[in-house]
């Protein structure tokens, strides 16, 4: 497998004073499921238009297989796009979409059949190929233009926010699928999304983005575990921020000044220098335990339930604590709100369970 | 007895639709069935004398029509001028549409008034204008020959079949632009982008997907070009001299000066025959030629 299958060198994509894409270098591995995740805005759609030709940087260039594709225009590229609203061509059918872009492979008609005959049925849409764009559900529409883009057997998928029209039920169904599919046919996906779940569940690796810039890219768990600023810990999953001031130095240990609790030795994993600093700790809600006694757990705090919501699997506890003026947010799996007598609890908190972030 | 219409009335939606339908049902009633039904029966009528009439019915006003030659000439003539005025329209409109609904991101209904803008003068006053232009001694006459580059008028410009041509296109070109402007606005950019992706070239998504869906605007302006400029008399009237008569004057005439009323029946209503055969194999044929196409 090729680790700089995709290169992507100093990319900026200017829009007048709009710097859309900014400076961003990053490499793509062959047979990768990548995502770029960020909120609307932050450059990614943009990112990946700049992949498959639709715009041209402003500057850096862009290498696929070791080829320089920088200034191909987009039907010289070996990438194909599943767009957002999956433009299915409205005028021709099914099986006449799928074909589409095959005629200019030089394909005998054999041989173009069968391909078309395989990838519906890879899609599993055998028995659509009369079928127009109006006649078919907004799942379906999502299948040939998946179809008609593996069609061609592309070495880069561009997928663009594919998810982003079909209900929650058909969404799950089909990220799995998608997964499967990719394990499947082995291609190099690159997936745009703002849904930060759908980002974790599908992808290899996961480039965070905002404001043009890539804020981090690793691993859905380490994402996840190990935050490198507020703006990933925010945009992932849900978190709590406590202001805390950085003390003395302890290996791979720093003790830190956490607001109105105390001191505490927590793992340095940013490296954090330890000149009082100011950082935040973020705590994910799960990590947290919610109960109607006292712990033994690092931090133990006594607080009132203001609001909670019953999320089925799980429920989330809104507490105000006396020590924090922020009102934190637990979820656990066994309690509902009767459970506590006028609302009072105490949340335990591991130090583990804390990381640490530079405060921007 | 009220209350029993009004609960008709919101009962029943044939009932809104004819009121509210009335008042155009009334003037093209009044304004075009019955002269239209006057007409065709003059057609059948028979002009005895320069006052008198005979009504009684026969077709030899329709055999008249097709035993002068110079009435069918006027008439392939007619079709031929307007075939090509909306040939060239559609040619000058499409890529001004094209320009305005894929690449003006700001102030697009500005550009289509800057663009119709002419159009807010009488007709009359635009085909007099284009008389100044292309006169002997008008602006392009004039201008070439004071350049040096011409000793002589060019005469082929002022009363001739050329001239028509010109004052047509430009009477009808706002038409045009604006039924190509919605079909073409009403486009995606991302199918012309996917078509892009998959490997076809510029000039192939064009003809594939361009085309294809812009066809419903491009049938609209062959019609409402094609339809009006067959019978306008006006401008060849004015511009077209002898060589750019058309069959509209010709009924002008019978009308009026030769005065024979069912003759001039007649050949009007050939001319709508005609112009409503030609408008459905347009239309038709358009149609086939870009589903074979896509």
């Amino acid at each position: 497998m090729n680790d700089s299958f995709i290169q992507i060198n100093g990319i900026s994509k200017h829009f007048g004073n709009v710097k859309a894409v900014d400076d961003v270098s990053f490499q793509i591995k062959e047979g990768e499921f990548f995502s770029l995740l960020g909120p609307s805005g932050c450059g990614k759609t943009t990112l990946l238009r700049l992949l498959a030709g639709f715009e041209y940087p402003t500057s850096g260039n862009l290498l696929l297989d070791g080829s320089d594709i920088t200034a191909l225009p987009p039907d010289k590229r070996p990438t194909n796009m599943v767009f957002q609203n999956y433009a299915i061509f409205p005028h021709i059918n099914v099986e006449k979409n799928v074909q589409f872009g095959l005629r200019k492979l030089g394909l005998t008609n054999d041989e173009i059949i069968k391909r078309v005959k395989d990838v519906l049925s890879l899609v599993k849409l055998e028995g659509y190929e009369e079928r127009y764009s109006s006649q078919l559900s907004g799942g379906q529409r999502q299948r040939v233009a998946l179809a008609r883009a593996l069609v061609r057997q592309p070495k880069v998928l561009l997928l663009d926010e594919p998810l982003g029209a079909l209900d929650k039920k058909l969404r799950d169904e089909m990220q799995l699928e998608l997964r499967t599919l990719q394990k499947e046919i082995g291609i190099t996906f690159v997936f745009v999304t703002h849904d930060q779940q759908e980002a974790i569940s599908m992808s290899d690796r996961v480039a965070v983005m905002s404001e043009g810039k890539i804020q981090q890219m690793s691993s859905p768990n380490e994402l996840y575990k190990n935050p490198q600023n507020i703006f990933v810990s925010d945009f992932i999953g849900e978190t709590n921020f406590l202001k805390a001031k950085t003390d003395s130095k302890d290996g791979e240990y720093i003790n830190v000044n956490i607001e109105d609790l105390g001191s505490f030795k927590i793992k340095n994993n940013l490296n954090i220098s330890e000149n009082a600093s100011d950082v935040i700790c973020s705590v994910r809600p799960e990590t947290m335990m919610i109960d109607k006694e006292k712990s033994d757990w690092d931090i133990c705090l006594e607080g009132i339930i203001k609001q909670t919501s019953y999320l089925g699997e799980m429920t989330k506890f809104y507490v105000e604590t006396k020590e924090i003026e922020k009102i934190i947010t637990v979820s656990s799996q066994y309690f509902d709100n009767q459970s506590f007598q006028d609302g009072k609890c105490f949340i335990s908190i591991n130090l583990n369970d804390i990381s640490l972030l530079n405060k921007k | 007895m009220l209350q029993v219409w009004k609960s008709f009335y919101a009962r029943s939606d044939p009932a809104k639709a004819y009121s509210l339908l009335s008042p155009a049902l009334i003037l093209v009633t009044l304004a075009m069935l019955i002269p239209l039904g006057l007409m065709l029966s003059f057609s059948f009528f028979t002009q005895v004398s320069f006052t008198e009439i005979d009504y009684s019915f026969t077709v030899q006003r329709y055999i008249d029509f097709f035993q002068k030659n110079l009435l069918v000439s006027l008439l392939i003539k007619s079709v031929k001028i307007s075939f090509i005025v909306t040939f060239v329209t559609l040619l000058t409109a499409y890529p001004v549409c094209y320009y305005i609904a894929f690449y003006v991101k700001k102030n697009k209904m500005l550009w289509l008034v800057l663009l119709t803008l002419p159009f807010w003068t009488s007709y009359l006053l635009r085909v007099f204008s284009w008389k100044i232009i292309l006169g002997t001694k008008g602006v392009i006459n004039s201008s070439l020959i004071n350049a040096g580059l011409l000793s002589e008028p060019l005469t082929f410009l002022m009363y001739s079949e050329t001239a028509v041509i010109i004052t047509l296109t430009h009477a009808w070109a706002a038409f045009a632009l604006l039924p190509l402007y919605v079909s073409l606005d009403k486009i995606d950019f991302s199918l012309i982008e996917a078509a892009r992706d998959l490997g076809l070239s510029r000039l192939e998504t064009f003809w594939k997907i361009t085309l294809p869906l812009s066809l419903p605007g491009i049938i609209g302006a062959i019609l409402i070009i094609f339809i009006p400029t067959v019978g306008d008399y006006v401008t060849p009237a004015l511009l077209g001299g002898t060589d750019g008569r058309m069959l509209s004057n010709m009924i002008q005439a019978y009308f009026g000066k030769v005065n024979n009323l069912p003759l001039g029946a007649a050949s009007a209503t050939i001319m709508l025959i005609t112009v409503a055969i030609v408008t459905m194999i347009v239309s038709y044929t358009t149609k086939k030629l870009t589903q074979r196409i896509s």
